[in-house]
């Protein structure tokens, strides 16, 4: 692939056959077909449990055309670490089935469950290892698999099936994890955050963190029509919408002999240039069954300046990062 | 698509396996998408937004549904700059 423009891209044949089981608007393989359009040649994919490994491998069939592992929830990190030292040793040794391939990229997916979770100190280690692999996290903000349970992801308020909406607990009581700030604080080469919704950001920055030698990480918003109640042909809207709203900001974090470099993405910093342009997060709730608590039988006005000031409190502390 | 393997006649750590796209998801929808090439401006944008992947680029740059896999979500309807494609409800 010369240049990567969406017209030369569009001509690259998917990795991810169809025919998955995934339900119809997943914004899971959208990612996945975006990640894959990135990769330079040879690539070994490995899996977490989660909805995309589920559907996508349905005994007997398979919707990958590329060497993929299947690992358990809580160790998506290990297990990509262990393909790239066998490659490494296969190199070393000048025998095995991968030493003839010069470059292979390694990728690895996992939801939040298998990041926020369950799989997060797989993930530290093996980020501290300096392993040579890109990690995706598909942040969809619940166990939306096995039927919408809370995860470290889901955002306050929001209502799941083990933290629903009453007259005592409006939906979640705690705040998101940071994952994005304690996965920076590892010091690794690079950082960025994904969004469906610009198609060539997503490519350009997974090509990135593919060129990178170590570990890389990609956080993408995953929205869910089943487990964030929205119709699905909503889902690129929405996704959207997390940006314009400053709920989920488009950044990059680059680290050179130590030195963190935070960098806004074009969507983010046109935001930034010009704030009122900035969205209220009450546009990006109202869209969304799981907060519908917020909005009936009437608004919930203190709930929704609390959850703006908290985004907002957030969105200037990234800004002051990035030293704008 | 070649038969399965026999458990004796894999390679270690292989598992046999036939390609998902035998397994045809396109009567899972309530609606299908239409294209109107009159309007389309070959942006190519529905299919990098498909979920299935089942919008395909043509050789003049247009692009096309393939009605076996599509699952009727609306993404490309309601995200093409131009409108030019039409949710269409199955009778």
């Amino acid at each position: 692939m010369s240049e990567l423009t969406l017209k030369n891209l569009s001509k690259k044949p998917d990795l991810i056959c169809p025919g998955a089981r995934l339900c119809s608007g997943c914004d899971e393989t959208i990612i996945v077909r975006l990640v894959l359009k990135a990769t330079r040649g040879p690539t070994i994919v490995t899996n977490a449990t989660g909805c995309l490994e589920v559907a996508t491998t349905s005994f007997p069939y398979t919707a990958w055309d590329l060497p993929w592992i299947h690992s358990a929830f809580e160790n998506t990190a290990a297990t990509a670490s262990g393909i790239e030292a066998a490659i490494k040793a296969m190199k070393k040794r000048k025998e095995g089935p991968l030493s003839n391939f010069e470059n292979i990229d390694v990728l690895a997916f996992a939801g939040d469950g298998g990041t926020y979770d369950i799989g997060f100190q797989a993930l530290s280690g093996a980020i501290e290892r300096g392993h040579d692999f890109t990690y995706i996290l598909l942040d969809n903000e619940a166990y939306m698999n096995t039927g919408i349970q809370r995860s470290g992801a889901t955002p306050f308020s929001a209502s799941t099936t083990t933290s629903p909406a009453g007259k005592i607990f409006l939906g979640k009581t705690e705040n998101k994890k940071p994952l994005d700030e304690i996965i920076i604080a590892h010091a690794l080469p690079y950082f960025a955050t994904i969004n469906a919704a610009w198609p060539l950001d997503v490519i350009k920055k997974t090509r990135k963190g593919i060129d990178i030698n170590g570990p890389t990480f990609l956080h993408a918003i995953v929205p869910c029509s089943r487990g964030w109640r929205f119709p699905p042909e909503k889902t690129i809207e929405i996704s959207r919408l997390a940006v314009q709203t400053c709920i989920f900001p488009l950044y990059e974090v680059n680290n050179y002999k130590g030195k963190t470099t935070y960098e806004l993405s074009s969507p983010s910093l046109s935001i930034a240039k010009r704030p009122e342009t900035k969205k209220t997060v009450e546009e990006y709730l109202k869209q969304q069954g799981r907060f519908s608590h917020l909005f009936k039988p009437e608004i919930n006005k203190e709930y929704l300046k609390q959850i703006q000031e908290t985004v907002d409190l957030k969105w200037s502390i990234l800004l002051d990062k990035c030293g704008i | 698509m070649s038969k399965l393997k026999k458990k004796s006649e894999l390679e270690p750590g292989a598992i046999p396996f036939k390609s998902s796209k035998e397994y045809e998801t396109g009567d899972w929808g309530i609606t299908y998408p239409k294209i109107d090439y009159n309007k389309c401006t070959k942006c190519t944008l529905c299919h990098f937004f498909c979920p299935e992947g089942a919008i395909n680029v043509r050789e003049d740059g247009y692009t096309e549904v393939d009605y076996r896999y599509c699952k009727g979500c609306g993404i490309c309807s309601h995200e093409c700059p131009v409108k030019c494609i039409e949710m269409i409800v199955k009778k």
